[in-house]
């Protein structure tokens, strides 16, 4: 154990913080990048992180809570996306592109005064990619409250999203309003990014909000087995990512630890690429079963 | 119910951004007909459908259920549209697909009851897909896919079920089993079906009565009433044939060698 955990691991309260703290981020960004997958929208959800990059500076400026800063520009990038088009398919990428061109902009404007502000880099360091173990406590509270909202809101919505992410044709006959769930659905990603940005920045959250649900959705048939999986695999990539962060400081004796969102992405990205080899050995073997259960007289389509 | 008109399209006229598509559509359809909107790809069946289904507003006339003015999600119209592609990684069950065709636009955190499970495994058994149930819905062929869409859509027991060109892109066999399948369903569970087509000889067997679509107007009746040369041609605006061909109907341009010698290639394509 010892090689694992390093001494004082558990009994440092800033590392709990980051576990509770990654846990939720996990959850939220799973559940939400389940649907997200689903829906073909993980580049709207990638200019959410740009979006949130420029409100998490834009707070930096401020003075006021990072996670306001993250969320509050989130939402905005949503309605602006909404606004523009983004429930369209052939406007979702101009939406899209439109938004996230504008928040890149403010991001270098805000960015560029914080350095100003400071003198230091490391303002906009723990913006763009996140440092979770300098997280203070009292912002679990506001984290759990607004974990527990999305995720409360998007089960009573889960219908309809389904329905409209599998068909918006068929979900807009049988009476689903289907602007207003993409909207509220897009708010809902709005959250989930910006959580996830307090952990592994606002630049890499794209990654706990693809990745885990891109794994999951290989082995899955059916949206809650999804989001489970998703949870998990999220779970642990950013459980892991704390642990061999908070590792690395012993790592060398200069005692430099390495940053969290790193180790938290090359995670995401090992369990894409295993779940993707055994995903491919399962479709061999299916195709293998399908062929020898076919009836030999069965006639092609020439 | 029976005796009075399930569909009634009125005087219809339907214009998108400015370009009239259907013009003074008339057609009735009663309880447990097979009725075939039939018309060359571009003719407005799509559009017409989705105007019966309210979602495309019409310029001018009326749309009616037993009478009254049909508004968007009216349980008693089920359907099922031209195209629905279904993502091999997307998680969902065909049970569950199809019961989203009771409670998909439901709002809440309420579980489904047992009697809507019922009635989904009742359906399921009714298209003959009870067997692929629990498969991921994109991992089933393109029949499979149709057979689960019909589910989906008389789930809620609708007295009309629409379909949009549920037989393109099917092989002729699943394309055959789908015409039995909805031959089924109206003689057994007394639904009327009108199914879009632009190929009206497989439906020939099992169609009560034909709207025709084109040149941006309808021509409605039995069969015979309608595939005729002088109806045709009137709605084409152009002098048409209408040939018989061991048991299979041509309509030809009337006065086109050239398209003459293409049915000749393509027995079952409609020239316009």
């Amino acid at each position: 154990m010892h090689y694992i955990f390093e001494p004082g691991f558990f009994a440092n309260s800033t590392v709990r913080t980051a576990l509770v703290l990654g846990l939720l981020v996990a959850i939220v960004s799973a559940t939400i990048g389940v649907f997200t997958v689903v829906r073909g929208q993980s580049f709207a959800g990638h200019a959410l992180t740009d979006v949130a990059t420029a409100g998490g500076a834009g707070a930096s400026l401020a003075v006021i809570s990072p996670l306001i800063g993250f969320i509050g520009g989130g939402v905005l990038g949503a309605g602006a996306m909404d606004a523009i088009g983004v429930q369209r398919v052939k406007g979702r990428d101009i939406a899209t592109g439109v938004v996230l061109g504008a928040a890149t902009g403010l991001s270098a404007l805000f960015l560029y005064l914080v350095t100003l502000q400071t003198s230091t880099t490391g303002s906009t360091q723990t913006i763009l990619f996140g440092s979770v173990f300098t997280v203070s406590p009292s912002t679990l509270p506001d984290a759990l409250w607004l974990s527990a909202v999305v995720l409360g809101a998007l089960f009573v919505i889960r219908r309809p999203l389904m329905m409209s992410s599998i068909s918006s044709e068929l979900a807009r006959t049988r009476g689903v309003r289907i602007r207003l769930i993409g909207l509220s659905f897009m708010v809902m990603l709005a959250v989930a990014v910006g959580l996830s940005a307090i952990v592994i920045g606002s630049i890499l959250s794209t990654a706990l909000l693809i990745g885990p649900p891109a794994s999951a959705l290989k082995f899955s048939n059916r949206f809650s087995t999804a989001v489970i999986f998703a949870s998990l695999l999220g779970t642990l990539a950013t459980w892991l990512g704390i642990i061999l962060a908070y590792d690395s400081y012993y790592w060398s004796a200069s005692h430099r630890g390495l940053p969290v969102s790193f180790f938290v992405v090359a995670v995401v990205v090992a369990q894409f690429a295993i779940s993707s080899v055994f995903a491919q050995r399962r479709r061999v073997r299916v195709a293998l079963s399908n062929e020898r259960h076919a009836a030999p007289e069965q006639v092609g389509w020439i | 119910m029976v005796g009075t008109d399930l569909l009634k399209v009125e005087d219809l006229d339907v214009s998108i951004a400015g370009r009239m598509i259907l013009r003074d559509v008339n057609f009735r359809i009663d309880h447990g007909e097979f009725t075939g909107l039939i018309g060359s790809n571009g003719a407005g069946k799509t559009t017409l459908l989705r105007v019966i289904l309210g979602v495309q507003a019409a310029a001018r006339g009326r749309v009616s259920v037993h009478g009254q003015t049909l508004t968007r999600s009216n349980s008693s119209v089920g359907y099922v549209p031209q195209k629905v592609v279904f993502e091999p990684d997307l998680p969902v069950r065909v049970r569950d697909f199809v019961a989203l065709g009771l409670d998909g636009a439901k709002l809440g955190f309420a579980r489904r009851s047992r009697q809507n499970l019922e009635l989904v495994d009742e359906m399921l058994d009714a298209v003959e897909a009870a067997a692929l149930a629990n498969r991921r819905i994109g991992s089933l062929s393109g029949g499979e896919q149709q057979r689960v869409l019909i589910a989906h859509a008389l789930v809620r027991k609708p007295e009309l079920l629409l379909l949009d060109e549920p037989l393109a892109s099917l092989d002729p066999g699943s394309a055959q089993e789908i015409i039995e399948l909805l031959h089924s369903v109206v003689v057994h569970q007394q639904v009327a079906v009108l199914m879009s087509a632009h190929e009206m000889n497989p439906l020939l067997p099992v169609m009560d009565r034909v709207v025709y679509v084109a040149n941006g107007g309808v021509a409605s009746g039995t069969t015979d009433e309608v595939v005729r040369s002088d109806v045709l041609s009137a709605l084409y605006g152009h002098h048409v044939d209408v040939l018989h061909v061991h048991g299979r109907v041509l309509v030809v341009a009337g006065e086109s060698d050239h398209a003459k010698s293409m049915v000749a290639d393509h027995p079952a394509v409609i020239v316009e």
